[in-house]
Parts: structure tokens; C-alpha cells; sequence
């Protein structure tokens, strides 16, 4: 098909292919930016509440983060990692007890107020601290802010919290909203929850349900020369063949978050025009895990947990599940994670004759069908990926003599009988890395988590020691210190297997490669696109 | 009109048992608005029970809809949590846009299928009948997700004659003529895949009605006073034929709201088909109950039009009803 599609077009459009191949040389050498332009992208869903400062998930900063801005957003070359937005510098005492954060003057609100201080300290106590599904974490210790002037803004923790977490935690989770917008209201329901009102490059100008939003350049963004682009349109495809089509149609210049199924990249990366990018989601980390559920006897013997690891093939899941688009995890952290991540962890080789074994050893001998005992396994549903590892891993068991039932679930009821009913033996979930192990993932394993909490370890597994180790980690100062506790609980976690994680993955961009400075920081496609242009 | 008060009043047990219905099957779901909330989000304990307390989900099932059914006997729909507004806007914003593709896939299917099984049943047995029968069920078979995307593939992306998705062009800020020749340029390929696929229940009806009245004496004393073929065929058999189509006209509209969410999906037309599909995702109560609701009452309004119709067109069946 794509064969007939160059010689279509090398009639119809002659000028295209042309295009295209001028278009390489000039993303080595560096171009002025073109201004103007409106880059319409695509987006699958529509979130009830697009604050990112309540709400901090990627579909609601997919649209959101280009209207309200972070204190800081990640960078590939910035020192820790990091780039200013709102705050120019951060530093933290000695004590852990209070950070201080300069803030970037002569920034204005998009209805002309002037941003202060007064607007952070607002935000981080009466929105990310009580309201924000991971600040209520990560700032449950946050007990005032002190602004000794307009552009100085001074955390106080009650306890001891670790620099280095609050530092990771800038970019997803301290969305800056106006304090005059929101004050004396129920903030939760406030409708500016939908009309947002930020600092960002862009304004929300519309938003039509079921088809489009509409962002405008803000004239008044503090970067200078930006934004580039004059508007950006999100496009409402539910479809995900749709996304493709639209692309190639030429109808939209953007889709982000693998809004193009992994299967059809082969193809569309030969369509002339379209470019397939795999970088810009380094922060945003999805892993592959299985969940157990350590309430059923077999699984909590710690031989079965290591059958099942030798089980798993993470290199043929990696090949046939993620076509090459994903990387074998060897444990909670992700490889790409530059800081936390260590290698020195025990490895479970794909080894089935060896899995036979220690069931044996478990005790569970195959019966006269060859099974040893049976599972419910739960795959969630939100992605292709972990569908398809969920009948990956039903094969993989069947060889080792264990008998998983696959149950389908939508992501309702997926929700409420994993992590509220425990209705599950084995289950498949995408947990995210957000740049460090307390914001999202020591929540995985630790235990006393109560029911109904997504995303947590609702297996019932308790282990004394990793406990500890969570619990020091979250309150050492030293980064140093704090970065050997999560190597040591990285390591305890593989020894014990509470989760198995199978491989780490990010997701794909394809564009129109009329479309410029995509994908240049790790969370790229939940940034401000300040810098984007589109190249006519 | 007798008629028309007798069959509203009628109408009333039946949306009754649609809702409560409707209402019980979605409460053996599991999960509930919140679970399918926060499994998108991601949330701590206290922020689950404080959203369940806020949206009303902490309640018993049966005090939930006792509030709904009192709140409906008062014409309210409710207030959607999902998209914090109250239902009957989201509803009314989507409803133009599906009874703007169901009518004209309804046209498309009654007109080209009606015509169609004339042709056919103009000489039952023939080659060209054998052709559209078996052409038409072959059509009839087609999943209309994958007409849709093969109509996408050949018409927008090869071709691109029509775009491949949406109501309109987005944020044109057209108006007047040109905006509804745009909305008419986009809705060509949904109502193609959607009008295509029931086209062959009218040709099978049209055909089958004809090849019936073939038969009759009338036709014989038709032939035997010399007149046309074509006169015979459009005048007297095609006429007479035409009379159960008007019937199915009626009994399709609820098969076509089912197949608009097919559609509605894949070519991102935001109409009331993909709203039921995202109350259900989501599990929005009471957005479900509105939009199932709305529909049944269309389907009833337009089987009382249908009926009407019939009455104008077989004196007989208006006279039975009176007389009832």
C-alpha cells in the first residue's frame, strides 16, 4: 500500500518528496524559528477537570500544561535535570525543613494580573497539598509558605522532607493557579477548573465538547519571541485508527502518546512527510508489571513468585508486545532514570525448565492435565500493550503448569475489583515512573495502604524491611544517602518479588515533519510548546 | 387526535421500565463513577471517599433512583459528574448531530434501497434481482466500523475527496451556506457507511413486497388492459409494495441509533452515540439514563409518525384505532 502511495503522490504532489528530503539537512543546522501558524494535533480524550494543579495525570497536562505553568520543567541538559519556568532558582536548607524558590518576574496572569508570590503560596497549600491526587503525598508535610517579598517564596515542611524529592516532584506536580481566581470559592468545583486562566504561552480560547479545544498565542508570555505558534488546535479523535488516517490526510500535524497504534508505525513511517519519534517521554516512564496478590497461599511462597519470573521471556515481550518500542525492566526503577537506578539487582533469566523446578520444590505438582494450581489473571485495560501481555503471560504460565484465566475488565471495573474488592490472583499494570521512587512507585510495594487506592500494593504483601527502608528514604536530607536507600530498596524488592516488573516503555510521537523542536525535553509533550513551530 | 393521546399516555410505563431498567443493569457493573475516575487519575484514600460523598455515590442504589425518578417527574435529567453540567445541555449539544446522520442515512437507506428494490422487483428471478439481493446482503454482512474505515482509507487519505473525521472543519468560523456545505461535505462518508449497511433491509422488503403483488388478479386485469410494463411496475405493484416499508421505516430507527455509535466513534462525530459509549465507560448514571431517555422517546415519536402515516396512506388502519 505504501508503495502505491509514493508513486500517487510522487504524481499528484510531486513537490513533496522533494520537501521532505530538504527537510533533514535543516533540523541539523539550526533555523530561526517561523512565527505564526495554527498545529493542530490529536487528542483521545477530554478530561472532567483540566486543572493540572488538582489533577496532575498526562491527559490533563497534555492540553493544560501549555495554558499553566510549572515552577520548573525537565530538561535533558539543565543541572538535576531541570529547566526554570516560574521559579528561576530553588535551594533547600540544610534541616530539610524549607526550600526557597525566587520566582521569575514580570510574569502575568492571562486576564493581567500580575503573578506573585502570594499566587504560589496559595496554589501549594490550598490546592496541591489538600486537593492534587500526588501532592497530597509529596506535600502532606508542607505546613506554610512564607512570602518575605513578591518574587520569594519559602516552603516549611513540619518534618524533615528530602530536597531531592521536592525537586523531582517540580515539574508534574507544582502547576501554578491564580489565588485571585480561586480564593473564597469551592476550589474543586470552581469552573475556572475547565476555563483555565495560567501564565503559559497559551490561552484556552475554546473548548467545543466531543471535537476540538482551541489554544491562542498569549501576546503577553514572558519568554521572549515566544510562542511561536498563533494557535493550537486539539483535536477530539476517540478512534485510534482515526489519529492515523488524519495524519496521513494531512488533517493534523501531531500525535502524541502513541495515539497511532504501535502496528501501524512500520507503515506510516515510510509515508513520505511523516516522522516517527521516539524520544521526549524520558519522563514520563511507563512499566510493565505484574501485580500479585499475596492473600493466595501459592503466591505468597517466594518460590512460585520466582517460577513465574523465570517464566516470562521479557525479550520476546519487548519484540512481539512492544515491536521493539519498550526495554526488559530488571527492576522498580527505570534504566532510563539517571539518578535511583542500579543494574546490582538479582536477575531472573527467562528459564522455564528452572521454573519447573522450584514449583516442584514449592510443593505444587502438576496434577494428571499437567496443572499445577490455577490464577485469575486481570489485565488492565487502558492499553493495547498490557491486553496483549496478558495473554502473553496466560502462554507463558500454561508452560510452567499454572492455569491463569485471563478476566477482561473495562477500566471501571477493572479499578474496583483490583485495588478496592482484591478480586485477582495475578494482574497486569501500568504503573508511571515520575522521576523518583516516592512520588509513585514505593506506593506499589509498601504496606497499610487502604483499599481503593489505584495504583497501590493492594496484593496484601507486607515485608518489615522494605517498610523501613521507605520510611528512612522519604526522610533523608542527603541525596546522596537517600539515592543508596532506594538502590538497597530496588534491590530488596527484585529479591522478594512483591511485582514483577517485565519492561519499561515510552510512548511514540508521529508528526508532520513540517512541525519543529519536537520532542526536545523529556516530557515534551506535556510542556509548554513555547518553542514549537511549524515550517510551511 | 385520539391516536396521538392514546399513545403518550401509553408511552409512559414503557420509558418507566426503560429507566429502571436501565438503571439495575448498569448498578450490576461493577465499579462505579468514581472507581472509573480515579482509575484514569490516580488518587489517595481520602479524595475516593470525599469524591463518592460529593457525587452521591455513597448512597443505597434504591435511594439513588428514587431521587432520579423524582427529579425526572419534575423534567429535570439530572447532573452529569463526568462533565460537570447539567444533562440536558450535554445532550441537546450532541442531539443535532445524530439526528442529522440518522436522517440522512435513514433517507439514504429508505431512498436508494427502495429504489433498488424496484429494480429488482420489477422482473423477480432475473439476473439483475439475483445481482442486487446478493449484493445488498453481502453489504448488509459488512461490520460498519470497517466500512467506515475502508470509506476513510479510499475516499479521505487516497482519494481526499472528503475529510476523514469530525462534523465540521474545526474552528473555521464558517457560517450561513458554507458552513452547512461543510457539515454536508463532512457527514458524506458516516452516512454512506451508515446508510449503505441498511439499505439492504428496504431492497429485501421492496423486492419480497413485490414479487408478492406480481401475483395478484390486479395486475393480471393491468396486463390484459394493454398498459405498460413501466406503468404497471411504478403505478400499481410498486405502490401497493411500498406500504410495509413504511412499517420498517419505524422499526429501523432504533437499529440505526444502535449502529450510530459505530460510526460516531470512528469518524469522531460527537453525537449520541459516542456520549452512550463514554457514560458507560465512565460510568455515568444518570448521563446514560438521559440519553437512553431521549432516545426511546425519539423512537416512540417517530413510530407515532410512522402510524400516522400509515393511516393517511391504508384508510384501514386509521379506522381500526378510532374504533378500538
Amino acid at each position: 500500500m505504501s508503495d502505491s502511495k509514493i508513486s500517487r503522490r510522487g504524481v499528484l504532489a510531486g513537490s513533496a518528496f522533494l520537501l521532505a528530503s530538504t527537510a533533514l539537512p535543516s533540523t541539523l543546522w539550526a533555523q530561526a524559528p517561523k512565527r505564526g501558524g495554527r498545529l493542530i494535533v490529536a487528542s483521545d480524550s477530554e478530561p472532567r477537570n483540566l486543572n493540572p494543579a488538582i489533577v496532575a495525570s498526562n491527559g490533563v497536562f497534555f492540553i493544560a500544561s501549555k495554558v499553566i505553568e510549572p515552577l520548573a520543567e525537565a530538561s535533558f541538559d539543565g543541572k538535576d535535570g531541570l529547566e526554570p519556568r516560574l521559579a528561576l532558582s530553588w535551594e533547600g536548607s540544610e534541616d530539610g525543613r524549607s526550600v526557597t524558590f525566587k520566582l521569575r518576574e514580570n510574569v502575568t496572569w492571562h486576564d493581567g494580573k500580575p503573578f506573585t508570590s502570594a499566587d504560589v503560596a496559595f496554589s501549594a497549600l490550598q490546592v496541591w497539598k489538600p486537593l492534587q491526587n500526588l501532592g497530597r503525598v509529596v506535600f502532606k508535610d508542607l505546613e506554610a509558605v512564607d512570602t518575605p517579598d513578591a518574587h520569594t517564596a519559602v516552603f516549611h515542611f513540619s518534618k524533615p522532607t528530602p530536597f531531592q524529592l521536592i525537586r523531582n516532584a517540580l515539574p508534574a506536580l507544582t502547576s501554578v493557579v491564580a489565588k485571585h481566581i480561586y480564593e473564597g470559592s469551592d476550589i474543586a468545583e470552581n469552573p475556572a477548573n475547565t476555563a483555565l486562566v495560567g501564565t503559559g504561552p497559551f490561552k484556552l480560547a475554546e473548548h467545543k465538547a466531543g471535537e476540538y479545544y482551541r489554544l491562542e498565542r498569549n501576546d503577553k508570555y514572558w519568554g521572549e519571541g515566544e510562542p511561536h505558534l498563533d494557535e493550537i488546535v486539539y483535536r477530539v479523535l476517540p478512534d485510534r485508527a482515526a489519529a492515523a488516517g488524519a495524519l496521513e490526510a494531512e488533517e493534523i500535524h501531531l500525535a502524541a502518546f502513541s495515539a497511532v497504534p504501535l502496528a501501524d508505525l512500520a507503515r506510516i513511517s515510510k509515508v513520505p512527510g511523516i516522522e516517527v519519534v521516539t524520544k521526549g517521554y524520558e519522563g514520563l516512564t511507563y512499566q510493565l508489571v505484574v501485580e500479585i496478590n499475596h492473600r493466595r497461599k501459592e503466591l505468597a511462597d517466594l518460590k512460585v513468585r520466582q517460577a513465574i519470573a523465570h517464566a516470562i521471556d521479557k525479550d520476546f515481550v519487548v519484540k512481539t508486545v512492544f515491536l521493539g518500542y519498550a526495554a526488559p525492566a530488571t527492576g522498580p526503577v527505570p534504566q532510563n532514570d539517571k539518578q535511583f537506578y542500579t543494574k546490582d539487582v538479582p536477575a531472573y533469566e527467562f528459564d522455564p525448565a528452572k521454573a519447573n523446578a522450584l514449583l516442584d520444590e514449592a510443593g505444587y505438582k502438576r496434577d494428571a492435565d499437567g496443572t499445577r494450581f490455577k490464577l485469575k489473571l486481570l489485565p488492565a485495560p487502558y492499553f493495547n500493550e498490557t491486553k496483549q501481555f496478558g495473554d502473553y503471560l496466560r502462554q507463558a504460565l500454561a508452560a510452567i503448569g499454572i492455569d491463569a484465566q485471563i478476566v477482561n475488565n473495562d477500566a471501571a471495573a477493572h479499578q474496583k475489583a483490583v485495588y478496592t474488592d482484591h478480586d485477582f490472583d495475578l494482574a497486569v499494570a501500568p504503573p508511571v515512573f515520575r522521576g523518583d521512587p516516592a512520588i509513585s512507585t514505593t506506593i506499589l510495594v509498601q504496606s497499610g495502604i487502604p483499599d481503593g487506592v489505584p495504583f497501590s500494593n493492594q496484593g496484601g504483601y507486607k515485608n518489615a524491611e522494605i517498610d523501613a527502608l521507605i520510611e528512612m528514604a522519604s526522610e533523608t536530607i542527603d541525596a546522596e544517602a537517600r539515592t543508596a536507600l532506594y538502590r538497597e530498596f530496588q534491590k530488596k524488592v527484585v529479591e522478594d518479588l512483591p511485582l514483577i516488573n517485565v519492561a519499561e516503555w515510552s510512548f511514540i510521537t508521529v508528526a508532520r515533519d513540517t512541525v519543529k523542536n519536537v520532542s526536545n525535553n523529556p516530557r515534551w509533550a506535556v510542556s509548554n510548546w513555547a518553542d514549537t513551530y511549524l515550517e510551511t | 387526535m385520539l391516536l396521538l393521546r392514546r399513545r403518550l399516555i401509553g408511552a409512559i410505563p414503557v420509558l418507566l421500565i426503560v429507566v429502571v431498567g436501565t438503571f439495575l443493569l448498569l448498578e450490576a457493573a461493577p465499579g462505579d463513577a468514581v472507581d472509573a475516575y480515579v482509575g484514569m487519575t490516580g488518587g489517595d484514600a481520602g479524595l475516593i471517599a470525599e469524591l463518592r460523598q460529593t457525587w452521591g455515590l455513597d448512597q443505597p442504589a434504591l435511594a439513588r433512583l428514587a431521587a432520579y425518578l423524582w427529579s425526572l417527574a419534575h423534567l429535570d435529567l439530572g447532573y452529569s459528574v463526568t462533565f460537570s453540567r447539567p444533562i440536558r445541555d450535554v445532550i441537546l449539544e450532541r442531539l443535532p448531530n445524530t439526528l442529522l446522520l440518522m436522517g440522512s442515512a435513514t433517507a439514504l437507506s429508505f431512498g436508494a434501497g427502495s429504489l433498488l428494490g424496484i429494480v429488482a422487483g420489477a422482473r423477480p428471478g432475473s439476473f439483475r434481482d439475483r445481482f442486487l439481493s446478493i449484493g445488498s446482503l453481502a453489504l448488509y454482512a459488512v461490520p460498519g466500523f470497517w466500512l467506515g474505515l475502508v470509506l476513510t482509507v479510499l475516499f479521505s487519505v487516497q482519494l481526499r475527496w472528503f475529510p476523514s473525521s469530525g462534523i465540521e472543519t474545526i474552528a473555521s468560523g464558517k457560517a450561513g451556506v458554507s458552513r452547512a456545505l461543510d457539515i454536508a461535505q463532512h457527514l458524506v462518508l458516516p452516512v454512506a457507511a451508515l446508510g449503505i449497511i441498511y439499505l439492504a433491509l428496504y431492497l429485501r422488503v421492496m423486492r419480497a413486497g413485490m414479487a408478492e403483488i406480481w401475483r395478484m388478479d390486479f395486475v393480471l386485469a393491468a396486463r390484459a388492459k394493454g398498459i405498460s410494463r413501466r406503468r404497471i411496475v411504478w403505478r400499481h405493484v410498486a405502490r401497493n409494495a411500498l406500504l410495509p416499508l413504511v412499517t420498517m421505516l419505524g422499526l429501523q430507527s432504533a437499529a440505526m441509533l444502535g449502529g450510530s455509535v459505530v460510526i460516531e466513534s470512528v469518524f469522531s462525530i460527537p453525537g449520541l452515540g459516542r456520549l452512550a459509549q463514554e457514560a458507560v465507560g465512565s460510568r455515568d448514571t444518570p448521563l446514560l439514563l438521559g440519553i437512553i431517555l431521549v432516545s426511546a422517546v425519539l423512537v416512540i415519536l417517530i413510530n407515532l409518525v410512522v402510524d400516522m402515516l400509515y393511516a393517511v396512506l391504508d384508510p384501514r388502519v386509521g379506522a381500526s384505532e378510532e374504533s378500538a
